[in-house]
Order: structure tokens, then sequence, then C-alpha cells
């Protein structure tokens, strides 16, 4: 395992603090604004879920379905980082990884799919939507294999979860929900590539899930029926 | 890699959404023309602007200085900074190479789409190539940058192909500026939301490297 690079970014206190910081502070308050702004259009909150009833107005009728297929999107994406947020969660309480350093990333990681879970969640509710429940998890059995599959594991799912908002992308109508959704892709990106360097398999990656690595210098995008079957695994 | 800089084959053979980049550029030439509110540019863009009118292919452009910036970037400080590690080098060529790529392919895409590609500026980076600790420092500025250029873009975009085609793009800036961070020993991911960034707050950043 090469955690060289993490466990200097771990060992740095001062920039712990400000990721700390900037996570409680303003910074996140700034981030859900970023996502509830996308909500301020107030007129779609009855509509989204009685779509048939503007179909007279034929302006109105497409920003209702575009707010259904956004909630649509966004649920997909809460799915996951319900996943991510889970499996870190999970991984931490396990007590599996014994260095101090590799846990903190852990739990950076995992404290920011929490956000995202959050913020999606609300963005929802804001749209009309009603967000989905949690997943049931059985992470377990992917602990029980040891500290290597876990961090492989992470890092699959972070360059699934990656590849899942480049591919939903296209289908937001919503410009502040696609900026948002682009907000939180990048993120994700940034996680897998960290943990693709943890694992030496180089900051596109190698191995993991078939599909969601960047070939070269393009990342690919995976469709909702291909991620949600990649995820199935860890589904009980 | 020679032919690339012609055809950009990679853009072809890439799967977006189902359908290929070749369909992605015939289908994104549809959409171009449409335009967007003046953007105040640096002249290159001003005037791919001035030719074509908005659109999607200013956002193309505006891209693709920023590649050209950062392909420039990283082919100097190959060539001049000192004291990298064997690993450190062997990444900065790597981000040299995927930066050329990104020229390549936007270059490609704003002529399929009928516009004339941006010109590559001319470039000082100043104390940048001085040394690691300033290279690295550098990067990582122009890295995040592009990210919240990308980040910042992508809503503006009309073409859901050139959108798909932006984001596979920055998914890439997003890693390197992760893979710099980390070197640097800062957090790779050191906010939940990347911040989206105006073209203007955008070539306000890269303006001290343009010269």
């Amino acid at each position: 395992m090469t955690d060289s690079a993490l466990r200097e970014l771990a060992d740095d206190p001062s920039s712990r603090k400000r990721f700390f910081k900037m996570m409680g502070g303003a910074g996140a308050v700034s981030a859900f604004g970023v996502l509830l702004a996308a909500c301020g259009d107030d007129d779609k909150k009855d509509t989204a879920s009685t779509p048939a009833a503007a179909d007279d107005d034929a302006n109105d009728a497409k920003k209702d379905d575009g707010a259904t297929g956004d909630i649509a999107v966004l649920n997909f994406a809460l799915t996951l980082e319900f996943l991510e947020a889970e499996f870190y969660a999970k991984v931490i309480d396990s007590g599996i990884v014994k260095d101090k350093k590799v846990a903190a990333i852990a739990t950076k990681f995992g404290e920011t799919e929490q956000e995202h879970v959050d913020a999606l969640k609300a963005t929802i509710k804001k749209l009309g939507g009603k967000p989905v429940s949690a997943p049931k998890t059985k992470f377990e059995e992917t602990i029980d294999k040891g500290l290597m599959t876990v961090l492989e594991t992470a890092a699959d799912v972070e360059n699934l979860g990656a590849a899942a908002y480049l591919g939903a992308a296209g289908r937001i109508k919503n410009k502040d929900v696609l900026a948002a959704a682009l907000s939180i892709h990048s993120v994700e990106a940034r996680h897998a590539a960290a943990l693709n360097q943890l694992l030496d398999r180089g900051f596109g990656g190698k191995g993991g899930l078939k599909g969601t690595l960047p070939d070269g210098a393009f990342a690919k995008g995976m469709d909702e029926a291909a991620v949600l079957a990649a995820v199935k695994p860890f589904l009980a | 890699m020679a032919s690339s800089r012609l055809v950009a084959p990679e853009l072809a053979t890439i799967d977006i959404k189902g359908t290929t980049r070749e369909a992605f550029l015939i289908r994104a030439t549809l959409a171009a023309g449409a335009t967007y509110g003046a953007l105040s540019a640096t002249p290159y863009i001003t005037k791919a602007l001035a030719q074509d009118g908005g659109g999607d292919v200013d956002i193309l452009n505006f891209a693709l200085t920023l590649e050209y910036l950062e392909a420039e970037f990283y082919t100097r400080a190959v060539a001049q900074v000192k004291g990298l590690s064997g690993d450190e080098m062997k990444l900065a060529k790597e981000l040299r190479d995927n930066e050329a790529e990104h020229v390549d392919a936007l270059a490609a895409t704003v002529k399929k789409l009928g516009g004339t590609p941006a010109k590559k500026p001319s470039l000082d980076f100043g104390a940048a190539f001085a040394n690691r600790t300033s290279f690295l420092k550098t990067a990582n500025t122009l890295e995040d940058a592009g990210v919240s250029a990308y980040n910042g873009a992508g809503p503006l975009i009309k073409s859901v192909d050139v959108l798909a085609a932006a984001g596979s793009i920055v998914q890439i800036e997003a890693r390197h500026a992760a893979l710099i961070r980390l070197i640097r020993s800062k957090p790779p991911a050191p906010l939940a939301f990347d911040k989206p960034a105006t073209m203007d707050a955008i070539l306000a950043k890269i303006k001290p490297f343009i010269g």
C-alpha cells in the first residue's frame, strides 16, 4: 500500500484544521446555498407531483417535466451518496483502519458524502419531491475481507460515483441543479483520484469497477442502470 | 499521439450516453449558434466570440484557452523544474499529455461546430518553475481553477453532448487537482462542493500568466 501521500496529508494539522473549519463553517453553509438556490422557483413545488395539471401551458408543462426528471436524477444521486456515506461510517466503526492517517481520510471523505446526502435530500424536498430512503447495505461482508478490500471498494465506489454523476449530468434540466451536481461530481473525482493513488492505481485508476475509470485524458460517464447494477452487490 | 492532433481519435471512440464522439461532434454542430450574453474576455477569446456569435463555441474556446495554458505549463515544467522526484516527474508528464489531448479535442470540436479555435496565448509563468515548491503551488492553482471554470461553464452549455464532453474533461482536471494537492500535503478534496467560478473570475486568475 502506498499511503505516503495520504500519510503526509493527514499529518498536516493546519490543512486539516482549515478543512474542518470549512466543513463546519461558512463553506458548508454556502455549499448548501448552492443546492437550495436551485429551488427558488417555488411554483414547481405543487406542480411537480401533478405534471399533467399544466398541460395546457406549454412552458409550464416543460418546467414540470424538468422538475420531475430532476427529482428522479437527484434521488438516484442520493441513493449513491447514502451508500458512500454508509460505507465510510461502517468502515470507521469497524475499527479496521488502524492507521490513524488513513482513518482520518476515510472520516473526512465520509463526512463529505454525508453532506452530499443532506444537501440532496433538502434539494429534493425543495423541488417538491420525496427523498428516497437509505438502502439496506451489507458492507460488513466487504469489511470482513480486510483493509485492502475496504480501500479497493472505497476507490471503486468513488470512481463509480464520479462516473454516475457524469452520466446523469445531461439529464438535468434545471441549470442550478446541474451546477450543484457538477460541484459534487468533481469532488467524487477528487476522492476517486486520491484513493486510486493510495492503492497505487495511478490517478486514473486501473482495475476497479469496469466502465467507471477514465480512458486516458477523458473520463467516462455511466448510465443509471449500469450504476445500479454495479452497486447491487453492496445491497442487502 | 501525433495523429490525435488532427482528428482527436480519443474523442471519437469514447461513448457518451450511448453515442460516440463522432455523433457528438455532428450533433453538437446543430446546437451551435445559440447565443449568450456578452462575455467580457481577453482579446483572443473576444475575437472568437465576434466570429462565432457566442454560445457553446465561446465556452469551448474559453476552455481551450485554459487547456493551452495548462499544457504549456506542464511542458515547460517538465523541461525546467529541478528537484522533482521520479514519480513527480512522471506525473507532470502524464498531466502534460492529458492537457495536450484536451487542447486537441477542444480545438477539433470548435472547428466541427463551425467556429475558429482560440489561438494559443503567449504565456509567462514567472518564477513558477524556479523550484519544486513553486511549480506545485502554481499547478495546484491552475488545476483547481480549471475545475471551477468547467463547473461554472457547465450550466451555460446548450448542447447536451458538449456538456458531456466538458464533463469528461473536468473530471480529469479534478483528478489532477487531487493528486497535486496530495503531493503538496493538502486535502485532495477540501470542500464537499467544488465552487464554480465565472469566466471573468477565471480570466482574472490566469491573467498573470498571459504575457
